[in-house]
């Protein structure tokens, strides 16, 4: 009996966003959301979980990893270390 | 090209660190901030080249078959060996001789359930599933580790299996918090982060046994005889017989042979047996001063080879209780499937 994967995401703070923590097989969401709880919480590693069906991901392919980011790569003007300031200039 | 896929892995992040960790627990530190050092450092490209830079592979990467073959023969003995781990100290839950103790063994063999989760979870990244995994363990086709054919006597057992045992595990998993493959890495400092408890909650349990009347002095004593050897036959066979072991070195899946990290365990346990008041039960013992360690009798390999072939104590016990939990939990599974399915028709 095949159940199908659900990724595992935990809030581990307030103040922290969700951060994926692993994955885990269950019949539904409730199931998953309970073995998530007794997998990843054992040691009060959260304050909230999300879990998603693993097939409802889509994700970007590490073939194309290159092509895919490069639009980013040669735009440095994009960070403020970019931009070079005259002397004695503050608060910028 | 992929567009959905799986990406179980299980981080270690955030997991709440031991204060003042040192020793090994400052080396699974260690090995979580070096994972993160290699996240930060440019892309690499090929396999080899990710290899080289101690870069992190991780699930869909290309890589070699050989590669994924042997990491899924690894991670799943590994997980295997965690589920059949239960039994031996799950046989002592109703028999702890205090609440406390049954919460703390209760608590371990909870533990042990999740390793082995988070370890198929890390195997199935690598294209393996669930199912087969499952079949693998319950046809016999796949092992675990022959520590788990031995049979828990007494109570001390709980003790010298937290010390001895897990600390033997620990010995060898450490390392693997550095392993190349990015999911069994993350998997593995979870772990040994965890485990570390099992291995103080043991040598504790023992503790107060070896300070105990004279008949739990006894009871100890005779739990680390039994327990000795067999933990050292838990690194594998010497280097000289070690089958896989240079290409995992060269793809740094391992990083230590079987003896280096056996040499280790045994410098770790002769002063804690010390400080027990305990006797490891070996009358060769003795620290070498040329060689900065101790030299010790090797445990018996053809003992530990009539094991994994199925011939321990245990071994067909062992397999029937797991293969009879397994068929008796299908109405759970086949009812919570029918429940799951009604809801999607609802």
């Amino acid at each position: 009996m095949n159940e199908p994967l659900w990724e595992v995401f935990v809030r581990p703070r307030r103040g922290l966003s969700h951060t994926h923590v692993g994955s885990l097989h269950a019949p539904d969401a409730r199931m998953a959301l309970r073995h998530a709880r007794d997998l990843y919480t054992r040691r009060q590693e959260g304050v909230s979980i999300w879990v998603v069906p693993a097939s409802e991901i889509t994700a970007s392919s590490p073939d194309e990893k290159d092509s895919f980011f490069d639009p980013a790569g040669d735009k440095i003007y994009r960070h403020p270390t970019f931009y070079e300031l005259p002397e004695g200039v503050e608060h910028l | 090209m992929h567009l959905t896929g799986k990406f179980c892995n299980t981080e270690g992040v955030d997991t709440p660190a031991v204060k003042g960790a040192d020793g090994l627990l400052g080396e699974v530190e260690r090995a979580e901030a070096a994972l993160r050092a290699a996240a930060d450092r440019a892309g690499a490209g090929s396999f080899e080249a990710v290899i080289e830079a101690d870069q992190k592979i991780e699930p869909r990467d290309v890589m070699p078959e050989d590669y994924r073959k042997g990491l899924i023969r690894q991670i799943a003995q590994h997980a295997h060996s965690e589920i059949i781990g239960m039994q031996p100290e799950g046989n002592w839950i109703t028999r702890a001789p205090s609440l406390r103790r049954k919460a703390i063994l209760l608590a371990k063999v909870q533990d042990e359930a999740g390793h082995g989760l988070y370890l198929y979870a890390a195997a199935e990244t690598l294209g393996v599933t669930r199912e087969e995994l499952t079949e693998a363990l319950l046809s016999g086709r796949q092992k675990y580790s022959s520590i788990f054919n031995y049979p828990t006597l007494t109570w001390a057992d709980m003790g010298a299996i937290g010390w001895l045992v897990d600390g033997a595990a620990i010995v060898n998993q450490v390392p693997l918090c550095r392993c190349s493959y990015g999911p069994y890495a993350r998997a593995m400092i979870r772990i040994c982060k965890e485990e570390s408890f099992h291995q103080r909650q043991g040598y504790q349990s023992l503790y107060v046994l070896a300070n105990g009347s004279p008949e739990q002095r006894r009871m100890a004593q005779d739990a680390v005889n039994r327990w000795w050897y067999p933990s050292l036959a838990m690194f594998g066979p010497p280097d000289s017989e070690s089958t896989h072991s240079a290409q995992s070195m060269a793809w740094k899946i391992k990083r230590f042979s079987n003896d280096e990290l056996r040499q280790r365990f045994v410098d770790m346990c002769v002063p804690q047996a010390d400080i027990l008041g305990l006797t490891l039960p070996d009358p060769d013992l003795k620290w070498n001063e040329q060689r900065g360690h101790y030299d010790f009798t090797p445990p018996d390999f053809d003992e530990l080879m009539r094991v994994v072939k199925g011939d321990g104590p245990c071994n067909r016990q062992r397999m029937a209780h797991r293969r009879r939990a397994h068929d008796e939990g299908a109405w759970v599974r086949e009812a919570a499937a029918a429940y799951a399915a009604k809801g999607k028709t609802a």
